[in-house]
């Protein structure tokens, strides 16, 4: 396991490539081409900012103004994690010629996904730089360093998840059905369109208990809220259990590996 | 001589996974049994204790039927599946010709993929960008190498995808049965191109039906049968020992095949007749129904023609000849009573039902006087001229008039080998002679 572990430094060049072609053959052929990552996280901040700030706009606090900022800082990493998912969980069989008839590290599928679409959450992100410019926030320049730590947090704790559904999806189909009703509640156990500071007492345990909401309470407290971040220590520690959970993930996908080529 | 490859004692179990449905994964959840449900629940060996040593160097060729484990053997050696048990050593940067532009994308250009496909195959961007002109003049590909790869034929696919597989400049190729690809000139080209591997000191192993390839361009060959080695070494030896398997196998599905439409036209005749009826008008002449090649019996029966045997040179019963054999069709008839009134008949049809020959005992002068009880009737034909194919032969005895005792049509079938592809239906004895200008290579 551990040399596989190390294989995955040496393909680095073609995780690299992987990437850069997934991004190049997704928006082959559209008139807009790459435009479509940045309008794509807009249109969905467009209809959320319709519902809570203009049909319902009683329901946030004065503090979470400009809501719409809010939002998108927990948004666009949430669509980071839930497109990397989806796409990994149903990677290997989408890519079973490869593990079929290519002598192909079967976990490079997964984990193309997510850096895939963690490029288009850096894509997102001048969108992101545009608001906080309209608005005339400026983050802290200490709370800054911390973004570079959140995102790896949230790497690591994508990636883990990836390859394990990627794994199992191969023999259990009906992941991929499971998985995007999962998503959706998921989305709304995590504190993207509340404040987690105004959850319930009862709910706040959930809430802890949901790794994301570290991340993307984070993202908030680094990109919306002034003051110098609370939230480190529950960072770290999401960060040490992910750390974790990708070493377990990555042995289930290493014990079924030899399955793949056979199933998918 | 150190060996490249070498497999030992190498077996291969495949496992059929039953249909998992959402039932078994809620309950494999329940009962923390995933692990062990994704245990097999039956097993298919692919491959059992097979050794073998590939010099380094040589070209190794591997034949064998359809599922007979040899594309299994090629991937344990090229790593993409792990064997079960046993040990699998490969020394040197291996290349799989296995599926050609399997890592293709169809989205982006043949540029783009030449590079990522390199890139799976172990080439760094440097050494694609060194090779890139040479991969692309080699697939032919020049005007289209900025076109997406969907709108590549799929001739033009392939072809892509060996130019970046043969360089990827392996010590190890494996090939498996892909110069089917590509017209006639590609064809040459890839043969070319292995030749020159093979003046490198590279090591080739081939999976091939073509079993002409193996013996012209191989050094040792093995034969692979149900997931057993059964013969290994000069190809030669190998091609004829696996040539006599399957034509012993054909015979027996020949055999098999003659006495199945004999039973059903036998049955078919007798729940026609249904009593006294009179036997149905045919025609007589075999030739002038040549395009209605159904099989059938028909007659009175009054002569019945109870058993044939097709009988190769030694008097055996035979269904494959060799072209030139000798060949003989022994009929055993039966009369119910003593007749005067008799012509046995003959007829040889290709698979597209074309008389090849027909002759009956009437036509070549011979008056009939005396028929009665069991008798044996042999046409003996000296030298089976005929080129390869399937072939099937009619058999009857009628009355001078044409009035059927028994008609079997098209019902036994026999096969024709011929190590000469040449065509037509017979082969005239014949020999070439040259004048002393015109010379040959000596093979």
């Amino acid at each position: 396991m551990l040399s596989n572990l190390a294989n995955l430094f040496r393909y680095r060049g073609l995780i690299q490539s992987l990437v850069a072609r997934e991004l190049k053959a997704r928006y082959r052929g559209s008139a807009l081409g790459f435009l479509w990552s940045f309008i794509n996280p807009l249109l969905f901040l467009l209809i959320y900012t319709f519902v809570f700030a203009v049909v319902l706009p009683a329901l946030h606090s004065k503090e979470l103004e400009p809501f719409a900022l809010f939002m998108f800082a927990g948004i666009l990493p949430w669509t980071w994690f839930s497109s990397a998912l989806s796409e990994s969980a149903g990677s290997l069989i989408s890519g079973g010629n490869l593990i079929k008839k290519v002598l192909f590290p079967a976990e490079i599928l997964p984990l193309v996904s997510v850096l895939a679409n963690m490029i288009h959450f850096f894509l997102g992100l001048p969108i992101l730089i545009g608001f906080l410019v309209y608005y005339q926030r400026w983050p802290d320049a200490w709370d800054l360093l911390w973004f570079p730590v959140t995102v790896v947090v949230q790497l690591v704790f994508t990636a883990a998840l990836a390859l394990i559904l990627a794994a199992l999806t191969v023999h259990f189909r009906d992941i991929r059905d499971i998985l995007a009703n999962v998503l959706t509640l998921w989305f709304f156990s995590t504190p993207i369109l509340y404040w987690i500071k105004e959850a319930p007492g009862f709910s706040k345990a959930v809430l802890d208990v949901n790794p994301m909401t570290h991340v993307v309470v984070s993202y908030q407290e680094i990109l919306f809220f002034r003051g110098p971040i609370g939230h480190w220590k529950w960072l770290l520690a999401t960060g040490a259990m992910s750390a974790l959970l990708f070493l377990a993930g990555f042995w289930l996908f290493d014990r079924l590996r030899d399955s793949f080529a056979e199933s998918v | 001589m150190t060996s490249a490859i070498e497999l030992v004692n190498v077996s291969k179990v495949y496992r059929r996974y039953s249909g998992r449905h959402f039932s078994t994964l809620k309950s494999a959840l329940l009962q923390r049994s995933i692990l062990r449900d994704l245990r097999p629940s039956e097993t298919f060996p692919a491959l059992s204790g097979v050794t073998f040593t590939v010099p380094k160097g040589s070209t190794y060729g591997v034949i064998g039927r359809n599922g007979s484990g040899k594309s299994t053997a090629l991937k344990l050696v090229a790593g993409i599946t792990k064997p079960t048990s046993g040990q699998v050593h490969v020394d040197g940067r291996i290349s799989a010709l296995i599926e050609l532009g399997a890592g293709f994308h169809p989205e982006i250009s043949g540029r783009e993929n030449v590079f990522i496909n390199g890139i799976m195959l172990g080439l760094t961007k440097r050494e694609i960008h060194e090779r890139f002109d040479e991969i692309v003049d080699f697939a032919e590909l020049r005007e289209f190498i900025d076109a997406p790869v969907k709108t590549y034929s799929s001739g033009m696919y392939m072809r892509l995808g060996f130019a970046v597989a043969i360089h990827v400049n392996p010590d190890v190729l494996l090939v498996d049965e892909v110069l089917a690809v590509g017209d006639e000139g590609f064809t040459h080209k890839c043969l070319d191109k292995f030749a020159e591997f093979r003046r490198r000191g590279k090591t080739i192993l081939l999976v091939t039906h073509s079993l002409n390839l193996v013996e012209r361009f191989c050094d040792e060959a093995l034969w692979l049968d149900e997931g057993h080695a059964m013969t290994h070494g000069d190809p030669k030896r190998v091609v004829g020992a696996y040539l006599t398997k399957v034509s012993e196998g054909e015979e027996v599905l020949l055999a098999s095949t003659s006495a199945k439409a004999v039973e059903e036209a036998t049955r078919a005749s007798a729940s026609e007749d249904g009593g006294d009826a009179p036997p149905a008008e045919h025609p007589v002449d075999p030739t002038s129904n040549m395009f209605e090649a159904t099989e059938g019996r028909w007659g009175s029966r009054e002569v019945e023609i109870v058993d044939v045997l097709l009988l190769d040179a030694s008097g055996q019963p035979a269904h494959v000849f060799h072209s030139g054999d000798a060949m003989a069709v022994r009929l055993k008839v039966r009369a119910s009573k003593p007749t005067d009134d008799f012509v046995f008949g003959i007829g040889l049809f290709n698979a597209e039902g074309v008389c090849c020959y027909g002759t009956n005992t009437l036509l070549e002068d011979m008056s009939p006087q005396h028929l009665e009880d069991e008798a044996e009737v042999t046409f003996a034909i000296d030298a089976l001229d005929l080129v390869e194919g399937t072939y099937k032969v009619d058999v009857a005895v009628h009355k001078q008039d044409g009035y059927q005792y028994d008609y079997h049509r098209l019902l036994y079938t026999f096969r024709v080998k011929s190590r000469v592809r040449d065509v037509g239906i017979y082969r005239p004895r014949h020999r070439w002679a040259f004048s002393p200008t015109v010379r040959f290579r000596s093979q």
